[in-house]
């Protein structure tokens, strides 16, 4: 974990200033949004003794914000064939490419000391549960490199005759999957199928039977419309022109009134982007449930999960990668000359220079523990950090900054609850995935679930994306609230469905997510600026998920192996 | 000197003191019957017992001389008390003493006695004020029409609507009020000093049975006798389920969450089906495993085979198997199976545990409860029995309980689908449990199954099984034939499914 951590945040509210505290209320108020919840500031009481309060790495972050916190000129160079900056799903992937195809003379660094960026997990000693992504939707064939590692890991134990991947029992999602909590009581499924009328079914219907038929389209080349990953989806005009408008407007054009239409296909874009209906473009809204549908099939690919959710794929690769693998490594600039050249240093400096390829990138590091600055000049970086942090640390990104600077993101919250026993509740028995319908949050979902332990003690992940607040604003409002009001705010939001949540929890883990995930808004999924930047800058490659526009593993994981296939066609060479 | 009011309001004391000694009485001989069965023996028992403590308790009260009055309600308040918790400690301990018997019929005991004294004291309170033949006749009558009430309001009123539990416990509290009560009626007849202590112990007496009263739903357990058909003699919430143990006719029944688990008359013919066909056709068999099965019966019969060094039992819950070590009656039905030192009992979730194990056996015996939940739906998926393959020698054998193919059969052949489409050779049988009806099993083994096993005559004790009945049991008659059905997959519990629609139960 980030070593920000706190123990005692148990702030008492008389801390909070006067002037202050009205909107502070009326934040707490609108995080949750239901007006039933008179929330009267912090239960201090009824809040557990201990939790973690965490968040991607400030101190070292924030070096990179702070033009004046010079840092001084590393003093000690080597020389790497290859860099991988960023050690989440996207960098840890390029890695695993590299490797494969037989070089390994790379180093893969990332600012925390722990890897795997959005996907990583905890631990408590009994369970592990996920801080971030917890799922991965089986590959279709045509997702080779994806299908090859799942293969690899044992979670795909053979193919289909077609080359569909047949994926071990034990990893795909355990029944029941999924419940809603609606009008008091639980029920099977997503869809809040409560007192919904015929009109409301029809819709529904109507609306899944549209999903297939896009889950069928494809262009005149005979690619698919809508497809994992992104990047082999057709873009035919006819397809792209739904970028233009929101998955809000377009429900409504196809004349979808039903108010349990809105909220189902709402929840899916909270669920998968961090966004709310009318803040998603269309496209993305459709590709969460066209790309996941196999033509010749009506169901949706299955789920494929792990106690420690994608956690468990960031574990296998970096056992995988332990030879290359530097934590606590900040990155903080890349540039195509050495820092100091005039320095006398530079005559100890012998890069790999014997390339064909343009001459060497020069990284400098900030070692966040010791404090100790190195440099590394490497003939190929392969840059796995989201874009607005390559604005900061890449020189020469400075022209590339107009075509950057719309990528948004959204912030995420994620609270890890460790509770002493299954909370009580009516209807449909627990599930994997816990939804309510009368909430901002997307409820829990259940990290002992899958290795069906089904009593006692177990952690539940709580999720709440900042859906409908614009990413500068919610990563404000993520800031300024206490742990004590996180944690006050999950409880509230829970009791509604386990009135005895406060007696069970004993600990609360919270993870503020500031650019949790890359925001596919009206208009940015096929501009020319996203699709451009994933063009490498000299000798830097570019690999994340956010290249594609949207947050997903095997977004991260195409990103990875494309980039390390960039830089193995490049030439590189071991030393 | 006691004036005439008080007079006739102590008839009214008889009468309650009356009614409380009969209903004390009344409940000993019903829980007796209850629990131990055999209801003529235990009502003559507890009666005969009852009033020869009377006896002993009025010939004891000539060595009573003095403060007649202070004795007098002594004895009521203690009665209360005793006499009010002796349902719920009677109940309470039933599980776990051996002399459940001796401790009823003593506590019968001290109830008659306590009885026995009140009456010939309370004679001679009121020899004073009354002429002798009067006063016989007063006291004599009231406490006759005392035992009516009682007798009367008994089997009609109290048990069907408060149950043992609360009867008792409500009758203590009225012997409590009549105690504390007779204290300012017979004032004047008692010395100022200690009067306050003596009011402030029937105070206590009755706070007590009060709580107690309060707390008596976790004990009251009349609906669900209602629901289980039988009385309930011992019923506990484990995190896990809902334990109740009744007792009907001869015999007595576990229930899980509802669900009949063995009647004690016809257990045997269930669980010889269960376990001698895979104990027989194996060679001699000495590392058994055992699946569920809490109730250690499933364990008698494998002790049976003196080749057996290891019976591993995994059951979720250790109440359920502490109670098939501790309950008397269960106990006596599995012949102290957990007793036995190569029995090893592993309480935890046998889908987490067959994960973690690295033994391998000869046997495993299958005995979970029917696939009405998802978590223990997880148990019968291919996942489960891919997982229980890897703990099995290549030529091991196993049984299966797999609920009723004639009122269940899509649920019935889904699991024998599972467990061939995950690497078992399978056959199918049934036996006939009169208290479930016709029961489905299946022999399973990673290798090709042979012949249907002779009985080894060395195995005595068997009751149901013959030659010919085992060869009957793998006979299928023409109503249980094969249906088609999907495979149990963790990421389908289709079996959960059928099962639910063929029992029409929720959940
Ligand atoms: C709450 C949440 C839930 C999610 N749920 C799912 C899900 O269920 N399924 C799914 O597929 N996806 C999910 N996602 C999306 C998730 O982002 C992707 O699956 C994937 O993890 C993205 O990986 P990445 O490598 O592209 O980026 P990141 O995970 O952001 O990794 C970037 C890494 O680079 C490091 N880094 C950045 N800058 C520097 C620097 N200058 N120097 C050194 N290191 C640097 C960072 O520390 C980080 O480790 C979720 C995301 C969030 C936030």
């Amino acid at each position: 974990m980030s070593p920000n951590k706190h123990v005692d945040n148990l702030v008492p509210s008389s801390r909070i200033g006067r002037v202050d505290a009205l909107s502070r209320r009326e934040l707490l108020q609108a995080v949750l949004g239901t007006s039933s919840l008179a929330l009267t500031g912090c239960n201090r009481t009824a809040l557990p003794q201990a939790g973690d309060y965490l968040a991607q790495d400030f101190a070292l972050g924030h070096r990179l914000r702070d033009p004046s916190a010079t840092v001084a000129l590393p003093t000690d160079w080597q020389s790497v064939p290859v860099v991988i900056v960023g050690g989440g799903i996207a960098g840890l992937s390029a890695g695993w490419r590299l490797l494969r195809q037989g070089f390994r003379d790379f180093l893969v660094l990332d600012l925390e000391r722990e890897v795997g960026g959005s996907s990583r997990s905890g631990n408590s000693g009994r369970f592990q549960f996920p801080w971030g992504a917890h799922y991965i939707t089986t590959p279709m064939a045509d997702n080779v490199e994806l299908i090859e590692l799942l293969q690899e890991m044992q979670i795909v134990e053979r193919l289909e005759q077609d080359g569909s991947p047949i994926v071990a029992e034990q990893y795909l999602c355990r029944e029941p999957e999924e419940r809603l909590f609606q009008n008091g009581t639980w029920i099977e499924g997503l869809y809040p199928a409560l007192e919904s009328t015929e009109d409301d079914q029809r819709q529904l219907e109507e609306f899944q039977l549209s999903m297939h038929q896009w889950s069928q389209r494809r262009d005149a080349d005979g690619k698919r419309a809508f497809t994992i990953p992104i990047a082999r989806c057709s873009t035919a005009e006819e397809f792209l022109k739904l970028d233009q408008l929101s998955m809000a407007e377009w429900t409504r054009q196809q004349g979808w009134t039903s108010a349990r239409l809105r909220w189902y296909i709402d929840y899916a874009c909270r669920d998968d982007y961090g966004l709310t209906i009318d803040r998603t473009s269309a496209w993305a809204g459709i590709f969460y449930f066209a790309a996941r549908l196999r033509s010749d099939r009506s169901e949706s690919q299955n789920v494929i999960t792990w106690p420690a959710g994608n956690g468990h794929i960031v574990q296998y690769l970096s056992q995988l990668l332990k030879a290359q693998l530097r934590t606590g490594q900040l990155v903080y600039r890349i540039s195509p000359t050495k820092p100091g050249r005039a320095e006398a240093q530079s005559a100890q400096l012998q890069p790999a220079d014997d390339h064909k390829t343009e001459s060497p990138v020069y990284l400098t590091t900030l070692d966040g523990q010791t404090g100790v600055v190195r440099g590394i000049a490497a003939s190929r970086v392969i840059f796995a950090g989201p874009q607005f942090v390559a604005q900061r640390v890449i020189d020469g990104m400075a022209e590339r900054r107009a075509l950057t600077s719309n990528f948004r993101y959204s912030s995420w919250l994620v609270a890890n609850l460790h509770l002493s026993a299954r909370p009580r509740a009516s209807g449909f028995p627990i599930c994997w995935d816990n939804i309510l319908y009368d909430s901002k949050s997307l409820g829990y979902v259940v990290s002992t679930h899958q290795s069906g332990i089904d009593h006692g003690p177990t952690v539940i992940t709580w999720y709440y994306p900042f859906a409908n607040v614009e990413g500068k604003l919610s990563r404000d409002q993520l800031l300024r609230l206490e742990w004590s009001e996180w944690a006050d705010l999950a409880l509230t939001d829970l009791e509604q469905a386990h009135p005895d949540i406060r007696q069970l929890v004993k600990r609360i883990d919270i993870m503020r997510w500031g650019h949790a995930m890359i925001e596919p808004g009206p208009n940015f999924l096929w501009s020319d600026a996203r699709r451009s930047a994933a063009q490498p800058l000299g000798a830097v490659h570019f690999a994340n998920t956010d290249l594609s526009g949207i947050a997903l593993m095997e977004e991260a994981f195409y990103h990875g192996v494309r980039a390390a296939d960039e830089v193995l066609a490049n030439g590189v060479r071991s030393h | 000197m006691l004036t005439r009011a008080p007079l006739s309001l102590l008839y009214l004391n008889v009468l309650v003191i009356a009614t409380c000694g009969l209903v004390y009485e009344l409940l000993a001989g019903t829980l007796a019957s209850y629990v131990l069965g055999d209801s003529v023996t235990q009502f003559s028992f507890v009666i005969g017992v009852y009033l020869s403590a009377m006896g002993v308790g009025a010939w004891l009260s000539r060595y009573i001389h003095d403060h007649l009055a202070r004795v007098f309600i002594e004895i009521e308040l203690a009665l209360a008390l005793l006499g009010g918790i002796s349902a719920p400690a009677l109940f309470l301990a039933f599980p776990f003493v051996d002399w459940f018997a001796p401790l009823l019929l003593g506590m019968v005991f001290v109830i008659g006695v306590l009885v026995g004294l009140e009456l010939p004291l309370l004679m001679r309170i009121l020899q004073e004020h009354l002429e002798f033949s009067d006063l016989v006749s007063r006291v004599l009558t009231f406490d006759y029409i005392g035992a009516l009430l009682a007798s009367l309001l008994f089997p009609i009123l109290f048990v069907p609507h408060l149950g043992l539990v609360r009867t008792s416990l409500a009758f203590g509290i009225l012997n409590g009020v009549v105690g504390l009560w007779s204290t300012y009626l017979l004032r004047p007849l008692l010395s100022a000093r200690g009067l306050d202590r003596l009011r402030l112990r029937g105070g206590i007496v009755l706070v007590l049975l009060s709580v107690a009263l309060l707390k008596a739903d976790q004990l009251t357990l009349l609906a669900e006798e209602s629901v289980l058909g039988g009385s309930i003699i011992h019923s506990t919430q484990s995190p896990f389920q809902r334990i109740a143990i009744t007792r009907k006719g001869k015999g007595f029944q576990l229930f899980l969450n509802g669900h009949l688990q063995f009647n004690s008359t016809d257990e045997y013919r269930y669980h010889e089906a269960l376990v001698h066909p895979a104990m027989l056709g194996s060679k001699p068999p000495e590392k058994v495993l055992i699946l569920g099965g809490g109730d250690g019966l499933a364990v008698r019969e494998c002790l049976r085979y003196p080749s057996v060094q290891s019976i591993t039992l995994v059951d979720l819950d250790p109440a359920m198997t502490g109670l098939s070590e501790r309950f008397q009656p269960l106990k006596e039905l599995n012949d102290a199976a957990f007793s036995d030192p190569r029995v090893r009992v592993v309480n935890d979730d046998a889908f987490v545990w067959i994960g973690a194990d690295d033994t391998t056996y000869d046997v495993a015996i299958i005995d979970f409860p029917d696939p009405s939940n998802y978590s223990i739906g997880k148990l019968y998926t291919t996942r489960f029995y891919r997982l229980l393959r890897e703990r099995l020698k290549p030529d091991a054998l196993v049984t299966i309980q797999c609920t009723s193919p004639v009122v269940a059969p899509k649920s019935y052949w889904c699991i024998l689908a599972s467990m061939q489409s995950s690497g078992f050779h399978i056959r199918p049988f049934q036996a006939t449990v009169p208290s479930f009806g016709i029961w489905g099993f299946a022999l399973a083994s990673p290798q090709p199954l042979g012949d249907v096993p002779p009985l080894d005559p060395s195995i005595t004790g068997l009751r149901f099984l013959t030659d010919e009945a085992m060869r009957a049991m793998f006979e299928l008659p023409g109503d249980i034939r094969q249906v088609a059905t999907e495979v149990n997959r963790l990421d389908n519990q289709i079996l959960v499914r059928y099962y639910d629609e063929e029992w029409h139960e929720p959940q």
